[in-house]
């Protein structure tokens, strides 16, 4: 195995190949280096881009090397912090960056989930425009070669009480997550325009529950409504069956936390 | 693997060694400083038996390349003593906090940055704080009271 370092991102992202891994925190490829099962190459970068926190227009572009404690630490930020406290310990919220979040299989990659809610897109280095993270999602572990994300862009939310994260887990404080659900249900003279939900744990990566989206389009929050979207939250899913949970009992218990979720917004 | 040259500060002292790429930190300090105060529990980021304090974090060592401490100020149990026992250890001993004692120094780690940001942490900030470190023998309870009396005592003196 050989640690290769680069000063900037985009010599770095010019000697990924198959044979190689981008290393930022080290919570996930370190377990790998450990276990002897990494690739052959890693790829390391210090390049100051990583790690800067920029407030744009209507959102902010979040370095990819930015930590879970420097997300917490940032007022900017405010808006994700229950889903960065939601992650690991103090000691891998010191480690364990945003960007690496993305490449993160269940039972880990709760942010991920928030992000793909509130419509994030990614910025890959060496390429140009950003893109959907759906799209980075759907593309994790099908190319040879894996991209580096520069930076994560995430829109604001213009109402905060229209964000909610709830990561579902069997120990506490601290426990890997059954599942976990982000909704973000803008409104407009009190009709939900634009809504998004995104799972964690129902699938091989967080997927967005576009039946329930579709439920609640136009819409009031009311428990009507909740009750149908509660109902419609597993459509399109195909949860795993793992050592927290099996696919039953996942696809029992989604729509029940997503209810709880909705009704926790409900009251504001 | 080809080895590199390691210069850092442990404890206080400059210390320099030759890691193989890809080690990673606890295995350097405890094999290549001789350190043995951070303990392999997991190798996974999941027990915390391992943390140290990394520039004023605490930082899972075995999920930390050894080359990348290069220049940095690392903290370890075995440099909490100074002459005598420190408050914290002194109060895990009071307060029955150790059994096995395989946590304890990554417990030890935890609680000192709570403490060292948090002079008067309340019972919920402490739980967090040790969140990351898991125990297998006390059911953390004396290890809470450890804390939150060190805490008391300093307020005291």
């Amino acid at each position: 195995m050989r640690v290769e370092s680069y000063a900037t991102l985009a010599e770095a992202a010019r000697a990924m190949g198959p044979d190689a891994v981008f290393m930022a925190g080290g919570t996930l490829v370190m377990r790998d280096v450990n276990a002897g099962t990494s690739a052959s190459r890693i790829v390391r970068s210090a390049d100051p881009v990583l790690t800067e926190i920029r407030s744009t227009g209507d959102g902010v572009s979040i370095g990819a090397g930015v930590t879970m404690a420097q997300a917490l630490a940032n007022r900017d930020l405010a808006f994700l912090s229950s889903v960065a406290r939601s992650v690991g310990g103090p000691q891998v919220r010191n480690m364990a960056t945003i960007g690496g979040n993305i490449f993160a299989h269940h039972p880990y990659g709760d942010f991920a989930v928030a992000l793909l809610a509130l419509g994030a897109r990614v910025v890959l280095a060496g390429q140009g425009a950003a893109k959907p993270l759906e799209d980075v999602l759907r593309e994790r572990g099908r190319s040879s070669t894996s991209p580096i994300i520069a930076a994560i862009e995430v829109p604001r939310p213009r109402d905060p009480r229209a964000f909610a994260f709830a990561k579902i887990s069997r120990i506490k404080p601290k426990g890997v997550s059954v599942m976990s659900i982000a909704a973000h249900l803008p409104r407009e003279g009190g009709r939900i325009r634009g809504a998004r939900i995104a799972f964690g744990a129902m699938g091989p990566t967080p997927l967005r529950a576009t039946a329930a989206e579709r439920v609640l389009e136009g819409q009031s929050l009311d428990a009507a409504t909740i009750a149908r979207a509660a109902q419609l939250a597993c459509d399109g899913l195909d949860p795993p069956t793992d050592a927290l949970a099996s696919a039953w009992y996942r696809r029992e218990v989604a729509g029940t936390h997503l209810k709880r979720l909705l009704e926790k917004m409900e009251r504001g | 693997m080809a080895k590199k040259p390691v210069t850092f500060i442990l404890n206080g002292s400059e210390r320099a060694a030759f890691a193989e790429e890809g080690l990673n930190l606890l295995e350097f300090l405890r094999r290549g400083i001789g350190d043995l105060s951070p303990k392999y529990g997991c190798g996974q980021g999941t027990c915390g038996a391992c943390t140290v304090i990394i520039d004023g974090e605490t930082h899972l060592s075995c999920l930390t390349m050894a080359v990348a401490i290069e220049g940095r100020k690392v903290e370890t149990a075995s440099g909490l003593a100074n002459g005598k026992v420190h408050p914290l250890q002194e109060a895990f001993m009071e307060h029955f906090a150790a059994q096995c004692g395989y946590c304890t120094p990554g417990m030890l780690m935890s609680a000192k940055v709570l403490l060292d940001r948090n002079p008067a942490p309340t019972r919920a900030d402490v739980i967090e704080a040790i969140s990351g470190n898991l125990c297998r023998c006390t059911g953390y309870e004396p290890i809470i009271d450890a804390i939150l009396a060190t805490a008391n005592m300093r307020r005291l003196a």
